[in-house]
Protein backbone atom coordinates (compact mmCIF):
# COMPACT_ATOMS: atom_id res chain seq x y z
CA UNK A 1 0.00 0.00 0.00
CA UNK A 2 1.53 3.29 -1.25
CA UNK A 3 2.09 5.99 1.45
CA UNK A 4 -0.78 8.29 2.40
CA UNK A 5 0.50 11.80 0.36
CA UNK A 6 -0.13 15.38 1.54
CA UNK A 7 1.11 17.32 -1.06
CA UNK A 8 0.84 21.53 -0.26
CA UNK A 9 -0.55 23.02 -2.88
CA UNK A 10 -1.29 26.45 -0.98
CA UNK A 11 0.19 29.63 -0.45
CA UNK A 12 0.14 29.89 3.54
CA UNK A 13 -0.55 33.07 4.83
CA UNK A 14 -0.36 32.16 8.38
CA UNK A 15 0.54 29.10 10.15
CA UNK A 16 -1.62 25.82 10.59
CA UNK A 17 -1.78 23.68 13.42
CA UNK A 18 -1.67 19.84 11.50
CA UNK A 19 -1.47 17.87 14.45
CA UNK A 20 -4.46 16.34 13.38
CA UNK A 21 -3.29 14.57 10.26
CA UNK A 22 -0.95 12.01 11.65
CA UNK A 23 -1.47 7.93 11.71
CA UNK A 24 -3.01 7.68 15.28
CA UNK A 25 -5.82 10.02 13.71
CA UNK A 26 -6.77 9.13 10.38
CA UNK A 27 -6.41 4.99 11.34
CA UNK A 28 -9.76 4.07 9.83
CA UNK A 29 -10.70 7.06 8.63
CA UNK A 30 -12.07 6.94 4.89
CA UNK A 31 -10.51 9.18 2.27
CA UNK A 32 -13.54 11.89 2.39
CA UNK A 33 -13.13 11.77 5.82
CA UNK A 34 -9.45 12.73 6.19
CA UNK A 35 -10.12 15.14 3.08
CA UNK A 36 -12.73 17.03 5.12
CA UNK A 37 -11.02 17.51 8.33
CA UNK A 38 -10.91 21.18 8.79
CA UNK A 39 -7.75 23.22 9.98
CA UNK A 40 -7.51 26.58 11.52
CA UNK A 41 -6.16 29.21 9.04
CA UNK A 42 -6.45 32.69 10.69
CA UNK A 43 -9.83 33.46 11.01
CA UNK A 44 -10.63 30.93 8.71
CA UNK A 45 -11.06 26.85 8.33
CA UNK A 46 -10.16 24.81 6.01
CA UNK A 47 -10.26 21.42 4.71
CA UNK A 48 -7.57 19.31 4.36
CA UNK A 49 -8.00 18.88 0.62
CA UNK A 50 -8.04 22.79 0.23
CA UNK A 51 -4.50 22.74 1.49
CA UNK A 52 -3.01 19.68 0.15
CA UNK A 53 -3.29 17.24 -2.54
CA UNK A 54 -4.48 13.70 -0.99
CA UNK A 55 -2.91 10.53 -2.76
CA UNK A 56 -1.96 7.12 -1.72
CA UNK A 57 -4.16 4.98 1.25
CA UNK A 58 -1.63 3.80 3.77
CA UNK A 59 -2.80 5.95 7.12
CA UNK A 60 -0.19 4.61 8.93
CA UNK A 61 2.96 5.96 6.64
CA UNK A 62 2.13 9.75 5.97
CA UNK A 63 4.04 11.69 3.88
CA UNK A 64 4.54 15.58 3.56
CA UNK A 65 5.57 16.55 0.26
CA UNK A 66 6.49 20.32 -0.95
CA UNK A 67 6.33 21.45 3.00
CA UNK A 68 7.42 24.96 4.09
CA UNK A 69 7.91 25.99 8.00
CA UNK A 70 4.28 27.32 8.19
CA UNK A 71 3.13 23.54 8.89
CA UNK A 72 3.19 23.70 12.57
CA UNK A 73 2.82 20.43 15.08
CA UNK A 74 3.43 17.80 12.22
CA UNK A 75 3.12 14.34 13.86
CA UNK A 76 2.19 15.66 17.40
CA UNK A 77 0.46 13.64 19.99
CA UNK A 78 1.01 10.08 17.42
CA UNK A 79 0.95 7.03 19.00
CA UNK A 80 2.20 5.00 16.57
CA UNK A 81 3.20 5.02 12.13
CA UNK A 82 5.34 7.01 10.49
CA UNK A 83 5.37 10.46 9.26
CA UNK A 84 7.77 11.76 6.44
CA UNK A 85 8.03 15.42 5.90
CA UNK A 86 9.99 15.94 2.32
CA UNK A 87 10.82 19.42 3.28
CA UNK A 88 10.88 22.07 6.33
CA UNK A 89 8.21 21.25 8.91
CA UNK A 90 7.59 24.60 11.11
CA UNK A 91 6.75 24.73 15.31
CA UNK A 92 6.47 21.86 17.10
CA UNK A 93 7.65 19.14 15.04
CA UNK A 94 6.66 15.35 17.06
CA UNK A 95 4.85 17.53 20.10
CA UNK A 96 4.30 15.23 22.71
CA UNK A 97 5.39 12.29 20.73
CA UNK A 98 3.92 9.02 22.55
CA UNK A 99 5.37 6.39 19.98
CA UNK A 100 6.14 5.99 16.04
CA UNK A 101 8.91 7.66 13.88
CA UNK A 102 9.06 11.32 12.35
CA UNK A 103 11.67 11.72 9.78
CA UNK A 104 12.10 15.55 8.74
CA UNK A 105 14.28 15.85 5.47
CA UNK A 106 14.40 19.68 5.52
CA UNK A 107 14.88 22.14 8.50
CA UNK A 108 12.13 22.81 11.48
CA UNK A 109 11.21 25.63 13.89
CA UNK A 110 11.59 26.04 17.05
CA UNK A 111 10.04 23.34 20.13
CA UNK A 112 10.88 20.29 17.93
CA UNK A 113 10.20 17.14 20.17
CA UNK A 114 8.70 19.14 22.78
CA UNK A 115 6.59 17.78 25.28
CA UNK A 116 7.96 13.84 23.80
CA UNK A 117 7.07 10.97 25.61
CA UNK A 118 8.48 8.32 23.10
CA UNK A 119 9.24 7.27 19.83
CA UNK A 120 12.08 8.31 17.46
CA UNK A 121 12.44 11.75 15.70
CA UNK A 122 15.17 12.40 13.19
CA UNK A 123 16.03 15.92 11.76
CA UNK A 124 18.27 15.91 8.70
CA UNK A 125 18.53 19.44 8.74
CA UNK A 126 18.67 22.13 11.13
CA UNK A 127 16.09 22.83 14.18
CA UNK A 128 15.54 25.62 16.17
CA UNK A 129 15.42 26.75 19.84
CA UNK A 130 13.97 24.36 22.66
CA UNK A 131 14.46 21.48 21.15
CA UNK A 132 12.97 18.92 23.48
CA UNK A 133 11.92 21.14 25.75
CA UNK A 134 8.56 22.04 27.55
CA UNK A 135 5.49 23.41 26.45
CA UNK A 136 4.93 27.09 28.45
CA UNK A 137 4.04 26.24 31.60
CA UNK A 138 4.90 22.70 31.91
CA UNK A 139 8.16 22.29 34.62
CA UNK A 140 8.99 18.93 32.56
CA UNK A 141 10.41 18.65 28.92
CA UNK A 142 10.75 15.80 26.98
CA UNK A 143 10.26 12.90 29.06
CA UNK A 144 11.38 10.18 26.55
CA UNK A 145 12.25 8.95 23.07
CA UNK A 146 15.12 9.52 20.89
CA UNK A 147 15.92 12.88 18.80
CA UNK A 148 18.75 12.77 16.14
CA UNK A 149 19.48 16.30 14.40
CA UNK A 150 21.76 15.65 11.62
CA UNK A 151 22.73 19.63 11.29
CA UNK A 152 22.63 22.17 13.92
CA UNK A 153 20.25 22.95 17.12
CA UNK A 154 19.36 26.32 18.29
CA UNK A 155 19.58 27.57 22.06
CA UNK A 156 18.09 25.93 24.69
CA UNK A 157 18.77 22.64 23.80
CA UNK A 158 17.01 20.39 25.74
CA UNK A 159 15.59 22.81 28.43
CA UNK A 160 14.21 21.21 31.36
CA UNK A 161 14.23 17.87 29.43
CA UNK A 162 13.20 14.97 32.00
CA UNK A 163 14.25 11.69 29.99
CA UNK A 164 15.21 10.61 26.80
CA UNK A 165 18.04 10.93 24.01
CA UNK A 166 18.98 13.92 22.01
CA UNK A 167 21.98 13.26 19.54
CA UNK A 168 23.04 16.16 17.84
CA UNK A 169 25.81 15.91 14.82
CA UNK A 170 26.37 19.47 14.21
CA UNK A 171 26.75 22.90 16.42
CA UNK A 172 24.15 23.45 19.78
CA UNK A 173 23.42 26.89 20.87
CA UNK A 174 23.42 28.93 23.92
CA UNK A 175 21.77 27.72 27.15
CA UNK A 176 22.19 23.89 26.07
CA UNK A 177 20.96 21.26 28.69
CA UNK A 178 19.79 24.17 30.91
CA UNK A 179 17.37 23.39 33.89
CA UNK A 180 17.66 19.64 33.16
CA UNK A 181 16.29 17.22 35.40
CA UNK A 182 17.56 13.90 33.41
CA UNK A 183 18.45 12.30 30.20
CA UNK A 184 21.29 12.44 27.46
CA UNK A 185 21.96 14.98 25.08
CA UNK A 186 25.24 14.32 22.80
CA UNK A 187 26.77 17.41 20.59
CA UNK A 188 29.31 16.20 18.31
CA UNK A 189 30.17 20.08 16.59
CA UNK A 190 29.99 23.37 19.08
CA UNK A 191 28.19 24.86 22.20
CA UNK A 192 27.16 27.72 23.05
CA UNK A 193 27.91 29.95 26.03
CA UNK A 194 26.18 28.83 29.46
CA UNK A 195 26.17 25.26 28.56
CA UNK A 196 24.38 23.40 31.89
CA UNK A 197 22.96 26.60 33.20
CA UNK A 198 20.44 25.31 36.12
CA UNK A 199 21.32 21.45 35.25
CA UNK A 200 19.98 19.15 38.26
CA UNK A 201 20.77 16.19 36.56
CA UNK A 202 21.63 14.09 33.47
CA UNK A 203 24.63 13.87 30.94
CA UNK A 204 26.16 16.31 28.17
CA UNK A 205 28.23 14.19 25.94
CA UNK A 206 30.63 16.44 24.30
CA UNK A 207 33.57 16.28 21.95
CA UNK A 208 34.49 20.22 22.04
CA UNK A 209 34.66 21.90 25.76
CA UNK A 210 32.36 24.97 25.32
CA UNK A 211 33.03 28.15 27.85
CA UNK A 212 31.83 26.58 31.14
CA UNK A 213 30.65 28.73 34.18
CA UNK A 214 32.60 29.13 37.85
CA UNK A 215 29.62 26.89 38.59
CA UNK A 216 30.60 23.87 36.40
CA UNK A 217 33.27 22.06 38.38
CA UNK A 218 36.23 19.83 36.57
CA UNK A 219 36.34 16.24 38.44
CA UNK A 220 38.89 15.04 36.10
CA UNK A 221 39.56 12.20 33.39
CA UNK A 222 38.54 8.64 33.85
CA UNK A 223 37.47 5.59 32.02
CA UNK A 224 33.69 4.96 32.77
CA UNK A 225 32.01 1.29 31.79
CA UNK A 226 28.63 2.80 31.87
CA UNK A 227 29.51 4.43 28.50
CA UNK A 228 30.41 1.04 26.61
CA UNK A 229 26.60 0.69 27.52
CA UNK A 230 25.64 4.36 25.82
CA UNK A 231 27.52 3.56 22.81
CA UNK A 232 25.82 0.32 22.09
CA UNK A 233 22.49 2.01 22.58
CA UNK A 234 23.59 4.26 19.98
CA UNK A 235 24.07 1.37 17.32
CA UNK A 236 20.19 1.34 15.83
CA UNK A 237 20.28 5.38 14.54
CA UNK A 238 21.75 6.57 11.68
CA UNK A 239 24.25 8.75 13.38
CA UNK A 240 28.12 9.44 13.90
CA UNK A 241 27.38 8.85 17.26
CA UNK A 242 27.12 4.54 17.07
CA UNK A 243 30.84 5.51 15.90
CA UNK A 244 31.84 5.99 19.57
CA UNK A 245 34.08 3.81 21.31
CA UNK A 246 36.19 5.04 23.88
CA UNK A 247 34.88 5.30 26.93
CA UNK A 248 37.78 7.88 27.97
CA UNK A 249 36.36 11.57 29.47
CA UNK A 250 36.67 14.24 31.53
CA UNK A 251 33.76 14.94 33.75
CA UNK A 252 32.55 18.16 35.15
CA UNK A 253 29.66 18.24 37.10
CA UNK A 254 26.88 20.98 38.15
CA UNK A 255 25.32 23.29 38.24
CA UNK A 256 26.44 24.09 41.60
CA UNK A 257 24.43 26.90 41.60
CA UNK A 258 20.93 25.20 42.19
CA UNK A 259 22.85 21.96 43.72
CA UNK A 260 22.69 20.26 40.63
CA UNK A 261 24.42 16.93 39.79
CA UNK A 262 24.24 16.83 36.16
CA UNK A 263 27.21 15.88 34.29
CA UNK A 264 29.47 17.16 31.23
CA UNK A 265 31.45 14.40 29.39
CA UNK A 266 34.08 15.05 27.52
CA UNK A 267 35.15 12.70 24.68
CA UNK A 268 38.97 12.25 25.15
CA UNK A 269 40.19 10.92 21.52
CA UNK A 270 43.09 8.76 21.21
CA UNK A 271 43.43 8.07 25.13
CA UNK B 1 21.46 -51.52 33.10
CA UNK B 2 24.95 -51.56 33.00
CA UNK B 3 26.58 -49.14 30.99
CA UNK B 4 30.55 -50.17 29.89
CA UNK B 5 30.92 -52.20 33.00
CA UNK B 6 28.97 -49.81 35.36
CA UNK B 7 25.34 -50.91 37.38
CA UNK B 8 23.12 -47.62 36.73
CA UNK B 9 20.70 -48.70 39.74
CA UNK B 10 16.86 -48.87 38.75
CA UNK B 11 16.06 -45.57 41.49
CA UNK B 12 15.25 -41.70 40.72
CA UNK B 13 16.96 -38.30 42.11
CA UNK B 14 13.70 -36.74 43.71
CA UNK B 15 14.28 -32.70 43.19
CA UNK B 16 11.79 -29.86 44.49
CA UNK B 17 11.03 -26.53 43.52
CA UNK B 18 12.69 -23.56 43.82
CA UNK B 19 13.42 -19.62 43.00
CA UNK B 20 15.82 -18.79 40.53
CA UNK B 21 18.37 -16.37 39.28
CA UNK B 22 21.06 -15.30 37.17
CA UNK B 23 23.48 -12.24 37.15
CA UNK B 24 26.54 -11.21 34.76
CA UNK B 25 29.55 -10.22 36.78
CA UNK B 26 32.01 -8.28 34.49
CA UNK B 27 35.36 -7.11 35.70
CA UNK B 28 38.58 -5.64 33.82
CA UNK B 29 39.34 -8.81 33.50
CA UNK B 30 38.49 -12.71 34.01
CA UNK B 31 40.28 -12.67 37.45
CA UNK B 32 38.22 -9.94 39.17
CA UNK B 33 35.39 -11.48 37.41
CA UNK B 34 36.30 -14.78 39.52
CA UNK B 35 37.25 -13.06 42.42
CA UNK B 36 33.64 -10.95 42.37
CA UNK B 37 31.85 -14.27 41.32
CA UNK B 38 33.64 -16.65 44.03
CA UNK B 39 33.08 -14.44 46.87
CA UNK B 40 29.55 -13.79 45.98
CA UNK B 41 28.74 -17.77 45.22
CA UNK B 42 30.57 -18.59 48.22
CA UNK B 43 29.18 -20.02 51.52
CA UNK B 44 26.04 -21.26 49.16
CA UNK B 45 26.28 -25.04 49.22
CA UNK B 46 22.86 -25.28 50.56
CA UNK B 47 19.69 -23.81 51.39
CA UNK B 48 19.40 -25.90 54.58
CA UNK B 49 22.44 -23.80 55.93
CA UNK B 50 23.70 -21.07 53.50
CA UNK B 51 20.09 -19.68 52.33
CA UNK B 52 21.22 -19.98 49.24
CA UNK B 53 22.49 -22.28 46.45
CA UNK B 54 24.81 -20.70 43.97
CA UNK B 55 27.87 -21.33 41.91
CA UNK B 56 29.52 -20.09 38.77
CA UNK B 57 27.14 -21.36 35.53
CA UNK B 58 30.39 -20.41 32.94
CA UNK B 59 32.49 -18.04 31.67
CA UNK B 60 31.56 -15.05 29.41
CA UNK B 61 33.89 -13.31 26.74
CA UNK B 62 33.57 -9.38 26.03
CA UNK B 63 31.25 -10.38 23.09
CA UNK B 64 28.78 -12.16 25.38
CA UNK B 65 28.56 -9.03 28.22
CA UNK B 66 26.36 -6.13 28.31
CA UNK B 67 29.73 -3.59 28.97
CA UNK B 68 31.99 -5.79 26.30
CA UNK B 69 34.40 -6.53 29.26
CA UNK B 70 34.74 -10.21 30.40
CA UNK B 71 33.04 -11.68 32.67
CA UNK B 72 31.15 -14.63 34.56
CA UNK B 73 27.53 -15.82 34.70
CA UNK B 74 25.81 -16.96 38.28
CA UNK B 75 22.85 -18.97 39.03
CA UNK B 76 21.77 -18.24 42.29
CA UNK B 77 18.64 -20.74 43.96
CA UNK B 78 16.79 -19.90 46.78
CA UNK B 79 13.65 -21.90 48.33
CA UNK B 80 11.10 -18.88 48.31
CA UNK B 81 11.56 -15.41 46.49
CA UNK B 82 11.74 -13.46 49.66
CA UNK B 83 14.70 -15.44 50.69
CA UNK B 84 16.57 -15.26 47.19
CA UNK B 85 16.02 -11.35 47.06
CA UNK B 86 17.43 -10.95 50.45
CA UNK B 87 20.48 -13.00 50.13
CA UNK B 88 21.30 -11.89 46.23
CA UNK B 89 20.79 -8.07 47.58
CA UNK B 90 23.66 -8.62 50.54
CA UNK B 91 25.77 -10.67 48.73
CA UNK B 92 25.81 -8.13 45.65
CA UNK B 93 26.65 -5.67 48.37
CA UNK B 94 29.42 -7.51 50.52
CA UNK B 95 30.89 -9.32 47.41
CA UNK B 96 30.62 -7.08 43.95
CA UNK B 97 29.61 -3.67 45.16
CA UNK B 98 33.27 -4.21 47.13
CA UNK B 99 35.28 -5.71 44.27
CA UNK B 100 37.42 -3.61 42.03
CA UNK B 101 36.31 -3.34 38.99
CA UNK B 102 33.24 -5.44 39.14
CA UNK B 103 30.18 -4.24 37.45
CA UNK B 104 26.73 -6.49 38.20
CA UNK B 105 23.66 -6.93 34.89
CA UNK B 106 20.89 -9.14 34.79
CA UNK B 107 21.24 -12.34 33.20
CA UNK B 108 18.04 -13.44 32.67
CA UNK B 109 14.76 -11.91 31.58
CA UNK B 110 11.36 -12.56 33.24
CA UNK B 111 7.93 -10.81 34.32
CA UNK B 112 8.94 -11.21 37.85
CA UNK B 113 11.71 -9.25 38.56
CA UNK B 114 13.94 -8.24 41.81
CA UNK B 115 16.69 -5.96 43.29
CA UNK B 116 20.23 -6.14 41.69
CA UNK B 117 20.97 -2.34 42.04
CA UNK B 118 17.85 -1.05 42.89
CA UNK B 119 18.62 -0.19 46.99
CA UNK B 120 22.60 -0.24 46.37
CA UNK B 121 22.44 2.84 44.80
CA UNK B 122 22.01 4.36 48.25
CA UNK B 123 25.35 3.86 48.83
CA UNK B 124 26.03 6.60 46.45
CA UNK B 125 24.89 8.70 49.34
CA UNK B 126 22.67 11.40 46.82
CA UNK B 127 25.57 11.14 44.04
CA UNK B 128 24.59 8.17 42.46
CA UNK B 129 23.07 8.29 38.69
CA UNK B 130 21.18 6.61 36.95
CA UNK B 131 20.29 6.02 33.22
CA UNK B 132 18.11 4.54 30.75
CA UNK B 133 19.25 2.28 27.63
CA UNK B 134 17.81 0.43 25.02
CA UNK B 135 19.44 -3.01 24.48
CA UNK B 136 19.68 -5.14 21.25
CA UNK B 137 16.10 -6.22 21.76
CA UNK B 138 14.65 -2.04 22.15
CA UNK B 139 14.10 -3.00 25.76
CA UNK B 140 14.61 -0.02 28.13
CA UNK B 141 16.77 -1.46 30.98
CA UNK B 142 17.77 1.05 34.11
CA UNK B 143 21.52 1.19 35.09
CA UNK B 144 23.09 2.64 38.12
CA UNK B 145 26.30 4.27 38.55
CA UNK B 146 27.11 4.43 42.01
CA UNK B 147 30.61 6.49 42.79
CA UNK B 148 33.69 4.49 44.44
CA UNK B 149 36.63 4.96 45.43
CA UNK B 150 38.44 2.87 42.15
CA UNK B 151 35.61 5.24 40.03
CA UNK B 152 32.27 4.10 39.49
CA UNK B 153 29.96 0.93 40.32
CA UNK B 154 27.82 0.09 37.59
CA UNK B 155 24.71 -2.34 38.20
CA UNK B 156 21.15 -2.72 36.17
CA UNK B 157 18.46 -2.44 38.27
CA UNK B 158 16.70 -5.26 38.37
CA UNK B 159 17.12 -9.02 37.25
CA UNK B 160 14.65 -11.41 36.28
CA UNK B 161 13.53 -14.57 38.99
CA UNK B 162 12.48 -17.84 37.50
CA UNK B 163 11.14 -20.97 38.86
CA UNK B 164 13.67 -23.56 38.96
CA UNK B 165 14.22 -27.39 40.57
CA UNK B 166 16.66 -27.84 42.98
CA UNK B 167 18.37 -31.38 44.33
CA UNK B 168 18.59 -33.14 41.13
CA UNK B 169 21.39 -35.50 42.37
CA UNK B 170 23.43 -38.57 42.12
CA UNK B 171 25.45 -41.09 43.63
CA UNK B 172 29.23 -42.35 42.81
CA UNK B 173 29.57 -45.93 44.61
CA UNK B 174 32.99 -46.90 44.07
CA UNK B 175 35.98 -49.30 45.34
CA UNK B 176 37.94 -46.62 46.73
CA UNK B 177 38.19 -43.10 47.78
CA UNK B 178 40.43 -42.02 45.08
CA UNK B 179 38.55 -43.89 42.81
CA UNK B 180 34.87 -41.94 43.79
CA UNK B 181 36.67 -38.36 43.72
CA UNK B 182 38.29 -38.83 40.27
CA UNK B 183 35.11 -40.27 38.94
CA UNK B 184 33.21 -37.24 40.33
CA UNK B 185 35.79 -34.81 38.67
CA UNK B 186 35.13 -36.43 35.30
CA UNK B 187 31.32 -35.62 36.05
CA UNK B 188 32.00 -32.11 36.66
CA UNK B 189 33.86 -31.33 33.85
CA UNK B 190 31.33 -32.70 31.43
CA UNK B 191 28.64 -31.19 33.46
CA UNK B 192 30.29 -27.98 33.73
CA UNK B 193 29.50 -27.45 29.76
CA UNK B 194 25.80 -27.64 30.33
CA UNK B 195 23.99 -24.16 30.55
CA UNK B 196 21.18 -23.46 33.03
CA UNK B 197 22.56 -25.61 35.89
CA UNK B 198 25.24 -25.89 38.81
CA UNK B 199 26.89 -28.32 41.13
CA UNK B 200 26.63 -25.81 43.97
CA UNK B 201 28.72 -28.24 46.53
CA UNK B 202 32.72 -27.50 46.70
CA UNK B 203 34.25 -28.52 43.51
CA UNK B 204 30.42 -29.62 42.62
CA UNK B 205 31.41 -32.95 44.66
CA UNK B 206 29.12 -33.84 48.37
CA UNK B 207 30.77 -36.80 50.38
CA UNK B 208 28.10 -35.85 53.13
CA UNK B 209 25.27 -36.78 52.14
CA UNK B 210 22.02 -36.52 54.19
CA UNK B 211 19.04 -38.12 55.06
CA UNK B 212 15.83 -36.52 56.64
CA UNK B 213 15.76 -36.61 60.76
CA UNK B 214 17.86 -37.66 62.90
CA UNK B 215 18.18 -39.48 66.82
CA UNK B 216 18.52 -36.21 68.49
CA UNK B 217 15.70 -33.75 68.67
CA UNK B 218 17.42 -30.85 67.51
CA UNK B 219 18.54 -32.20 63.89
CA UNK B 220 16.41 -32.45 60.72
CA UNK B 221 19.28 -34.18 58.84
CA UNK B 222 21.76 -36.72 59.34
CA UNK B 223 24.53 -38.46 57.58
CA UNK B 224 23.10 -40.70 54.92
CA UNK B 225 24.12 -44.07 57.21
CA UNK B 226 22.83 -46.03 54.45
CA UNK B 227 25.17 -45.00 52.15
CA UNK B 228 28.30 -44.44 54.69
CA UNK B 229 30.97 -47.28 53.61
CA UNK B 230 32.44 -47.52 57.55
CA UNK B 231 28.55 -48.63 58.78
CA UNK B 232 28.29 -51.35 56.20
CA UNK B 233 28.07 -53.97 59.19
CA UNK B 234 26.04 -51.77 61.57
CA UNK B 235 23.37 -50.36 60.08
CA UNK B 236 20.89 -51.08 56.98
CA UNK B 237 23.22 -50.63 54.22
CA UNK B 238 23.13 -49.72 50.19
CA UNK B 239 26.40 -50.54 49.92
CA UNK B 240 28.16 -54.02 48.63
CA UNK B 241 31.02 -55.57 50.21
CA UNK B 242 33.69 -54.24 47.90
CA UNK B 243 32.13 -50.41 47.93
CA UNK B 244 34.94 -48.20 49.97
CA UNK B 245 33.66 -45.17 49.14
CA UNK B 246 30.49 -42.90 47.67
CA UNK B 247 30.82 -39.48 46.39
CA UNK B 248 27.81 -37.67 45.61
CA UNK B 249 26.76 -34.74 43.41
CA UNK B 250 23.74 -32.76 43.44
CA UNK B 251 22.15 -29.86 40.70
CA UNK B 252 20.37 -27.15 40.55
CA UNK B 253 18.71 -25.92 37.33
CA UNK B 254 16.63 -23.68 35.10
CA UNK B 255 14.40 -26.60 34.07
CA UNK B 256 13.94 -30.19 34.16
CA UNK B 257 15.39 -30.50 30.96
CA UNK B 258 18.70 -28.90 31.95
CA UNK B 259 19.10 -30.85 34.87
CA UNK B 260 17.85 -34.62 33.42
CA UNK B 261 20.41 -33.55 30.36
CA UNK B 262 23.66 -32.32 33.02
CA UNK B 263 22.62 -35.56 34.54
CA UNK B 264 23.20 -37.75 31.28
CA UNK B 265 26.63 -36.18 30.65
CA UNK B 266 27.75 -36.85 33.77
CA UNK B 267 27.19 -40.33 34.97
CA UNK B 268 28.33 -40.49 31.01
CA UNK B 269 31.86 -39.09 31.39
CA UNK B 270 31.90 -41.53 34.88
CA UNK B 271 30.79 -44.84 32.70
CA UNK B 272 33.48 -43.73 29.98
CA UNK B 273 35.94 -44.35 32.30
CA UNK B 274 35.24 -48.18 32.51
CA UNK B 275 34.86 -50.67 35.10
CA UNK B 276 38.61 -50.70 35.91
CA UNK B 277 38.36 -46.89 36.67
CA UNK B 278 37.08 -48.50 40.60
CA UNK B 279 33.34 -47.63 39.76
CA UNK B 280 30.94 -49.82 40.57
CA UNK B 281 27.66 -48.29 40.54
CA UNK B 282 25.27 -45.05 39.97
CA UNK B 283 22.71 -44.31 41.99
CA UNK B 284 20.49 -41.49 43.47
CA UNK B 285 19.45 -40.12 46.42
CA UNK B 286 15.59 -39.87 47.07
CA UNK B 287 12.67 -39.86 50.51
CA UNK B 288 10.00 -42.33 48.68
CA UNK B 289 8.96 -39.47 46.24
CA UNK B 290 7.57 -37.38 49.50
CA UNK B 291 10.28 -34.71 49.09
CA UNK B 292 9.72 -33.04 45.96
CA UNK B 293 7.51 -33.33 42.59
CA UNK B 294 10.36 -33.53 40.32
CA UNK B 295 11.65 -37.38 39.60
CA UNK B 296 14.94 -38.06 37.69
CA UNK B 297 14.35 -41.71 36.72
CA UNK B 298 18.31 -43.03 35.90
CA UNK B 299 17.39 -45.65 33.31
CA UNK B 300 15.46 -43.06 31.25
CA UNK B 301 17.68 -40.49 31.30
CA UNK B 302 20.53 -42.63 30.16
CA UNK B 303 18.05 -44.74 27.42
CA UNK B 304 17.50 -41.25 25.96
CA UNK B 305 20.29 -39.84 25.20
CA UNK B 306 18.39 -37.11 23.13
CA UNK B 307 17.02 -35.69 26.63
Amino acid sequence: MTALTFTLNKQLLFNINCSAVNPSNLAKKSMSEIASILINHGKNQLRVDEIFEITGKDTQNILFKNTNNKLDYLGANMTSGCVTVEGDAGAYLGFGLKNGKIHCKGNTQAFAACNMISGLIQIDGNTGDFLGGASSGLRKGMRGGTVIVKGNAGDRTGDQMRRGLILIEGDAGDYCASRMIAGTIGVLGEVGDYACFNMKRGTLLLTRLPTLHATIQDCGSHTLPFLNLMFKSFAPFNTKFSNIENPRVQRFVGDAACNGNGEVLLLLQGQ
Amino acid sequence: MIINGVQIDDTFAEAFNMRGTRVIITAQNLKWAYHAANAMTGFATSVIGCGVEAGIERELSEHETPDGRPGVSILMFAMGSKVLMQQLETRMGQCILTCPTAAAFAGIASEDKINLGKNLRFFGDGYQTSKLFRDANGIAKRYWRVPVMDGEFLCEETTGMVRAIGGGNFLILATSQPAALAAAEAAIVAMKKIPNVIMPFPGGVVRSGSKVGSKYKTMFASTNDAFCPTLKGTTNTELSPEIESVMEIVIDGIGFEDIAESMRVGIQAICDLGKSSGVKRISAGNYGGKLGPHHFKLHEIMGNPTL
